[in-house]
């Protein structure tokens, strides 16, 4: 039996029911690591020593009653811009290359009191700004699938550990779509929650009124699983919703009688690649077959999201990474004149380009004389395209649609033209404006057997009608690990 | 629009960045191409449309004021790239 190719849930009960141990699961995640990250470079950081140290102390818990839930003692990837207490975290950039945090990221401390083994930390984008991984200070993350094309970004590490099976599960964070389209290109499942689901403490701040962090996996019977372990109310994050976590595993039925999907036409509209419009579009037909109603309509407002989101998202990076300067953590440029200069050098040394890029773009559209006529009317775009999802859910249950316009790109298409690559973001960045959840599921293939991605939006906080529609499609289909794995004969 | 070199070094004052002479040629353009891309947004109409910052409605959150986390100092300068008596220690600010 193949431990890796089981999915989180498998995994948890075969533990439970001592036919693996949770020294086996892991043992059998850093074997797998250890074949293939030459290949792929999904990882920071592997934590051989502290994970197999977990692993022991997480078997007498389970031994003891202790651990009884479905994730005890199943190895996880969390991606490298949460902080776990004494494990290098550095948001894939040079400024923070040498960075141990104090203390650890409420999501992460919630799966590890629920006894995951955590086994490293995933590569990103630089402070997760790209939709490749390509601008990691560690390098590129290469997509299982073909080595040759991303795997998307900025969670680009956690999707491709999942997909390459280095590790059952993996957490992400989803600033304008960096779990969704991750997941999409590696063909794996990931849910982005609503905003305020998860506790955002521990997480290194992009853009703070968007960012949410949330699992990657194979499928969504374990999407569901984990979210139910990770969204709790926390006081240190004064955006977190105050409700308890739903019960989301009991949306994981087979059923969508009678349920209203919408497919905005203009998400079909133009630049959309006919495999995936196809896929996604039987997708759909697939969900009708099984007694849902689903309809066409002009969802609005859609080619509005991407200028909306670039100037918020860049205003608050600009603010938020203002605190990397070289005094409490991080790279300190070696010579400098006085302080001034000494932020200015650190700065200009330790972040890279992409970084840079939108570092500026926020600082000039929050300056004095521009922050009205770009930051404040970003705002008020973002208050359309949020009334333009209420009025969409005032009629449909759920909206059915793509990822992204293509599969996997070739590594390096995308870097010389930052714009090219922003467009590439226009299903997915609206979610994050208007505080959605969203879950990315596989559903089918392109000419290239590059993975499809489809995804399905809620309103807000209903996270169990996405579930289950995505459970219901799922079910119609097998997953579909990549052919590499089979012909590396793992 | 088109971005000066003044406006170029002003951003750089306000982002504590420092950018080479071919940085700054790359980011005048960059800033120009994305400036012109985002005024997409002049097509809407928002006169009436307030600012929103938060999707949906939140109220604030309060607390006592009190301590609640513990004295974590030797741990925290443990990161800082140089530190002197418990401090951190930065370059003169002042003579």
């Amino acid at each position: 039996m193949d431990l890796m190719s089981l999915t989180a849930v498998e995994l948890g009960k075969k533990i439970k029911q001592g036919e693996v141990t949770v020294i086996d699961a892991t043992k059998a995640c850093l074997e797998r690591i250890k074949k293939l990250e030459g290949d792929y470079n999904c990882f920071v950081t592997v934590d051989e020593e502290g994970a197999l140290k977990q692993a022991e102390e997480i078997q007498k818990k389970i031994d003891n009653g202790e651990l009884a839930g479905p994730l005890a003692g199943v190895p996880v990837a969390i991606k490298d811009n949460m902080c776990i207490e004494g494990m290098l975290t550095t948001c894939s950039s040079h400024i923070l290359d040498n960075f141990i945090p104090t203390y650890t990221a409420e999501a992460v401390l919630k799966l590890k009191e629920a006894g995951a083994v955590i086994i490293g930390k995933t590569n990103m984008d630089e402070f997760a700004m790209g939709s490749t991984t390509e601008t990691s200070y560690f390098g590129a993350t290469k997509n299982p699938w073909d080595v040759n094309k991303v795997p998307g970004g900025s969670s680009g590490g956690s999707a491709a550990a999942v997909a390459a099976e280095e590790v059952p599960y993996a957490l992400g964070s989803d600033t304008g779509g960096s779990i969704r389209q991750p997941a999409a290109f590696c063909g794996v499942t990931g849910i982005k929650p609503t905003y305020g689901r998860v506790s955002r403490y521990g997480l290194i701040a992009y853009g703070s009124s968007l960012d949410q962090i949330g699992p990657i996996a194979k499928d969504v019977t374990d999407c569901a699983t984990i979210l139910e372990v990770i969204c709790q109310h926390d006081d240190k994050d004064s955006t977190s919703y105050c409700e308890a976590a739903d019960d989301f595993t009991s949306a994981l039925v087979d059923d969508v009688k009678g349920m209203k999907i919408g497919i905005p036409r203009d998400y079909f509209a133009e630049g959309i690649d006919e495999d995936v419009k196809n896929n996604v579009l039987a997708a759909a037909k697939k969900l009708e077959e099984k007694g849902a109603v689903v309809e066409e309509f002009d969802l609005g407002m859609v080619e509005y999201a991407i200028p909306a989101y670039y100037i918020i998202a860049s205003a608050e990076a600009s603010s938020n990474l203002e605190r990397f300067d070289g005094v409490k953590y991080g790279y300190r440029t070696a010579e400098y004149r006085d302080l001034h200069n000494m932020y200015k050098k650190t700065r200009s040394e330790g972040f890279g380009a992409e970084v840079k890029r939108r570092i500026m773009l926020g600082s000039f559209v929050l300056s004095s004389g521009y922050y009205d006529a770009y930051y404040v009317k970003a705002l008020q775009t973002k208050a359309l395209i949020k009334k333009a999802f209420d009025e969409a859910f005032a009629k449909y249950d759920v909206i059915l649609g793509p990822v992204a316009p293509t599969t996997a790109l070739t590594i390096g298409e995308s870097l010389q033209d930052p714009i090219k690559m922003y467009l590439g973001d226009i299903y997915t960045v609206s979610v994050n404006l208007a505080g959605l959840p969203g879950i990315s599921l596989p559903c089918g293939y392109d000419k290239d057997g590059m993975p499809v991605g489809m995804q399905l939006l809620g309103q807000t906080f209903d996270e169990k009608s996405i579930i289950k529609a995505a459970y219901a499609f799922e079910c119609t289909r097998e997953y579909k690990r990549p052919d590499a794995l089979t012909e590396r004969g793992l | 629009m088109v971005i000066t070199d003044e406006t170029i070094d002003y951003v750089g004052i306000l982002a504590k960045l420092e950018l080479s002479e071919e940085e700054k040629e790359q980011a005048k353009q960059d800033m120009s191409n994305m400036l012109e891309y985002v005024s997409k947004l002049n097509e809407l109409d928002t006169k009436d449309v307030p600012a929103m910052s938060h999707a949906f409605s939140v109220n604030n959150v309060f607390r006592e004021d009190v301590v609640t986390n513990t004295e974590d100092r030797e741990n925290l300068l443990k990161n800082s790239p140089e530190q002197k008596d418990g401090c951190y220690k930065v370059p003169k600010t002042f003579d």
